[in-house]
């Protein structure tokens, strides 16, 4: 029944939200060393549940996701470090498990992409100025649009007049 | 560039940028975001033992499995979709004589594996208990039921996810016992360590 | 019967959809007045028929009518009054049902209010609005009917019961809120394919854009917020925003919307701007389609998708692919015609609100490869592979530093003549205040907290510059027109949130720990202690209800009752975590399970900011109302243009 959540929390419909958050970690793990349990919580925030998915194993009530809480405590009394431990859990679930996701070949792209489009957009945008602070004269733009009748100019005038535009 | 062919590419764009979309969507729609590929697959069984469901004979150890070619099912009393492949694993047991291996994952009460066993039949070899997702976490499972197929050497060649049915036997896990049990050892990769 | 009635309203709506949108159509390309003339009608009949088929489908969740399959699977006798009213959009078909109900009410309303528009181009826009909803309902109809019953021998004896986390008064209305902001960029999506049709874009149509684009950002951004902080106070770990692809989905086209409120002030007053107006017009309602697609198709994983279904899937995906893809090969074939506009320097107003939109834009198409990029790779054979909330988080730490510096400068520059330096003279008193808060953060929490100062002197720095706007357009006496309101009090909610979010990132603690009543736990300068935690019985569940005493300084501050509640209907408890703020600093008490030796699992939380964060929320919103209220964009027809309108305009 547990276990089972995967296929109740498919159908769970609508928006925003998680699950319920009945037994995220609970008392009986956390670690004596307080240094050893903030890298713990660390570390688990840092871990997707396989489960449930789109969670972190540190607010998930999944068993499974208790269980690796409980693991990486382990590790850490071991004396493993937190990359250690990270791999570990890569070696089993695959880069999936990382909430972050690792820099490598198949992830450049990602990584790239923000500052790509950024690039992109200021050269668009210092293009457009500069066409914008030219000094081309209106109306030798062959683009431009065509002169408005006298009727529209008027109906734009009694537009404009009525909520005088303000300026500064 | 000159600013025509700048306008031109920004109307253009968009339509390559929606048809990759689309394109991609299409693509997605067939495929599950909650199957998660093994890492497991050509990698050799990392060490285990575990202890015996209760009454149940002997403990299920990562030696035990070596020598053939067998399925390690991941099952749990209270897993609804375990319910529903027991019957398949019943029938591969008698009729296909191939050697099906239960870890017995997650149980409140050790007993509770060893009652729906005793009233759903028992397709197992050996049976082992994993209250604390130990082998499971190593096996990199999800969720249950998940069914690895074992070769001779103890290495992984294939993960099903989700119940077993008789056309993922036939299809898929049947044509790969065939050749597995011919087959020499080769392992890709080494075993992992606890901790690399 | 009823719901037979509704389902009849559903189809029949279909066919006033379609005819109204050819008649429109052809009343527009011939000039016809008459056929031009029945937009009204015919609007005011789709959202007859809609609202019918939706108020029979409540009917049906209200008198728990089992037969109908939807109220089966999301209802229950035992639900108070309230929740199943709110069930009728708590699943996927009622929740399009609405969808649609909203968009025929936008369609009506531009019927009613936009009758100062030109004729040609209000049929269009109006008959482009029948399109989508036509589309829509076909897509309701065939793949998601809510009015499919039940073989009566299979008629269930009560229904399945609404998720209990669901049974939230935020939650009931969260849905309509954000629908009502997705679907009102319909509108901004609509008018812009009318004017590509036409071919002209002018500063009267941004006016009338404008309003539309205002109304729907109001309503997105109230329905993020809610949903926010309803996955605050009833999750149980007070986290508000967890980068889910659901919640992507809603913040993308949020995004593209404010790009594109701003640009469409450039093109009102300054007749510049128009294609990429135009464009973002179009871009944002279909972002706003795209996350519906993400969110019902299944494509990507989420953990409140809804239940998917490949013939869905595809349905949407032609939808998908027909709206946008007609609208963008409109927009390539037109743009050229709206090209020109008049000139100004890079560092004058306009350029400020480029640049606002570059930095959303941005943002924006960040979000949405970050949401799409599992996808992506799993296609390409590159693994499956998670991008959580630490990618978006870096990401955003640099785009929101230019984007707050932005939003303080801007708004000081002159329109069309640059005048960098002369904006940055009057912000000295911003100057100061950003220094100074960014010495004593670092003076009272140290200096390897200098990402916490940076954001909030960044966050003080936008609220006195955006003050320092106020306060100059309020000199000489002359009250500045409720735009300017908005602009404020707009910008005040973003320095709102920006300090708020800081601080929540930098000062949230909590402490999980097993207890027993009558101790005590200290966190963040409070002492909880558990006095007691009894059984109580509620309406639909049965609850472990704990009191918890807050202390300052051995004083008593608050009495909390966080509860676990245990729903007849579900196997999943849920918590209800009692919260006790004092307006700037929230302290959360959350009672877990029992372990059966006398003590309980209690967590407590200390999220300092939060309270900010709504403040934000409400701020922009409300800046918002008051920008729609400004004379110079009401949504209705000045008076002044009944002369006007009578005339024949060319189109």
């Amino acid at each position: 029944m547990r276990k089972t959540l995967r296929a109740s929390l498919l159908g769970l419909a609508l928006v925003l939200g998680a699950t319920a958050s009945a037994h995220a970690i609970g008392p009986d793990e956390v670690m004596d060393d307080p240094a050893l349990e903030s890298r713990a919580r660390a570390l688990s925030k840092g871990l997707r549940c396989v489960v449930c998915q789109s969670e972190n194993i540190d607010e998930s009530n999944v068993d499974l996701a208790r269980d690796m809480r409980l693991r990486i405590r382990e590790l850490l009394k071991d004396g493993k470090s937190d990359a250690d431990i990270r791999s570990f859990m890569v070696q089993r679930y695959g880069d999936f498990v990382l909430m972050e996701p690792p820099v490598k070949p198949s992830t450049y792209a990602l990584w790239a992409a923000p500052g790509v489009l950024l690039v992109v957009g200021i050269w668009a945008l210092v293009r457009t100025l500069r066409a914008r602070s030219a000094s081309a004269a209106p109306g030798s733009d062959p683009t431009a649009p065509a002169p408005l009748s006298p009727e529209e100019q008027e109906r734009l005038r009694a537009l404009l007049d009525e909520t005088p535009q303000e300026n500064r | 560039m000159s600013t025509s062919t700048r306008t031109l590419l920004f109307r253009v764009l968009p339509l390559v940028a929606l048809g990759l979309l689309l394109g991609l969507f299409y693509i997605g729609l067939d495929r599950d975001p909650r199957n998660l590929p093994s890492t497991l697959i050509d990698v050799p069984l990392p060490d285990f033992a575990l202890e015996p469901i209760p009454d149940r004979g002997n403990a299920l150890t990562r030696d035990a499995l070596l020598g053939e070619v067998s399925l390690l099912n991941v099952f749990g009393s209270w897993c609804v979709s375990c319910r529903a492949e027991h019957e398949e694993l019943v029938r591969l047991r008698s009729e296909e004589g191939i050697a099906i291996h239960g870890v017995d994952w997650n149980e409140k009460d050790p007993r509770d594996g060893a009652d729906w066993l005793r009233r759903n039949g028992d397709p197992y070899v050996l049976a082992g208990q994993d209250p604390d997702s130990r082998l499971a976490i190593d096996l990199g499972v999800t969720g249950a039921p998940e069914t690895y197929l074992i070769d001779p050497c103890g290495v992984v060649r294939y993960k099903h996810s989700g119940p077993l049915t008789k056309e993922v036997w036939d299809d898929i896990l049947a044509p790969a016992v065939k050749t597995l049990k011919d087959a020499p050892c080769t392992a890709r990769v080494p075993a992992q360590e606890d901790v690399p | 019967m009823i719901v037979e009635l509704g389902h009849y309203c559903l189809v029949l709506a279909l066919f006033v959809a379609l005819v109204q949108a050819v008649v429109l159509l052809t009343g527009a390309a011939r000039q016809r007045a008459d056929f031009m003339a029945t937009a009204t009608g015919s609007s005011l009949a789709l959202f007859a028929l809609v609202g019918a088929s939706f108020a029979a489908l409540t009917w049906a969740f209200v008198v728990s009518d089992f037969s109908v399959l939807v109220v089966a699977l999301n209802s229950h006798t035992d639900k108070p009054l309230l929740y199943k009213i709110s069930g009728v959009w708590a699943n996927h078909e009622g929740s399009l049902l609405l969808w649609v109900l909203i968009l025929t009410a936008f369609s009506l309303a531009i019927s009613l209010l936009g009758r100062n528009l030109p004729p040609t181009l209000r049929s269009r826009a109006i008959a482009v609005q029948g399109l989508v909803t036509a589309g829509f309902l076909l897509f309701i109809l065939f793949t998601s009917n809510p009015f499919w019953r039940i073989p009566p021998e299979a008629i269930p004896l009560n229904g399945q019961g609404l998720n209990p986390l669901l049974q939230d008064p935020a939650l009931a209305f969260h849905p309509p809120l954000l629908y009502a902001g997705y679907v009102g960029f319909s509108m901004a999506f609509s008018l812009a394919v009318a004017a590509l049709i036409e071919g002209r874009v002018d500063a009267a149509w941004a006016r009338w854009v404008r309003p539309w684009t205002l109304a729907a950002w109001v309503f997105l951004t109230l329905g993020i917020a809610l949903g926010a902080w309803w996955a605050y106070y009833e999750l149980g770990w007070g986290g508000w925003w967890s980068w889910d692809p659901v919640e992507n989905a809603s913040f993308i086209p949020w995004l593209a919307g404010t790009a594109l409120l701003h640009s469409a002030i450039v093109v009102e007053k300054r007749n510049a701007l128009k294609v990429w107006t135009v464009f973002l017009a179009v871009l944002t309602f279909s972002l706003s389609l795209v996350g519906t697609f993400i969110v019902r198709s299944g494509v990507i994983t989420s953990i409140h998708a809804f239940a998917s279904d490949p013939t869905r899937g595809v349905f949407i995906l032609v939808l998908l692919g027909l709206t946008i893809g007609a609208s963008l090969i409109l927009f390539a074939w037109r743009a050229p015609q709206l090209e020109g506009g008049s000139l100004f320097a890079p560092d004058s107003k306009e350029g400020s609100l480029l640049v606002n939109n570059l930095l959303m834009t941005t943002a924006a198409a960040t979000v949405l490869i970050g949401v799409l990029y599992p996808l992506v790779a799993d296609v390409l054979n590159m693994g499956k592979l998670t991008v959580g909330p630490p990618f978006y988080e870096l990401v955003f730490k640099w785009l929101m530093i230019p984007t707050i510096v932005l939003m303080a400068i801007g708004p000081l520059l002159p329109w069309k003549r640059g005048d960098l330096r002369g904006a940055l003279r009057k912000l000295t008193v911003a100057d100061a205040a950003f220094v100074l808060t960014l010495i004593a953060v670092i003076v009272l929490a140290g200096a390897d907290r200098y990402w916490t100062a940076i954001g909030l002197a960044l966050g003080v720095w936008l609220a006195t510059g955006t003050l320092t706007e106020l306060a100059l357009r309020l000199r000489g006496g002359r009250m500045p027109p409720r735009a300017t309101w908005g602009l404020v009090l707009g910008h005040l909610g973003m320095a709102a949130m920006v300090i708020g979010i800081v601080c929540d990132y930098s000062w949230r603690t909590e402490t999980v720990q097993a207890m027993r009543p009558g101790e005590t736990r200290h966190l963040a300068g409070r002492d909880f202690t558990l006095l007691e935690a009894d059984e109580v019985q509620g309406p639909n569940y049965t609850a472990l209800r704990a009191t918890v005493r807050l202390d300052e300084k051995g004083r008593e501050v608050a009495v909390l009752h966080p509860e676990r509640r245990d729903y007849a209907t579900s196997t999943m408890p849920t918590t209800e975590s009692a919260i006790a703020s004092n307006g700037l600093v929230d302290y959360h008490a959350v009672i877990g399970e029992s372990s059966g030796d006398g003590t309980f699992a209690a967590r407590f939380f200390y999220h300092p900011g939060v309270p900010l964060l709504w403040y934000g929320a409400g701020l922009m919103a409300l800046g918002g109302l008051i920008s729609l209220t400004d004379g110079r964009y009401r949504v209705g027809a000045p008076k002044r243009n009944t002369a006007t309108r009578s005339r024949k305009t060319p189109s």
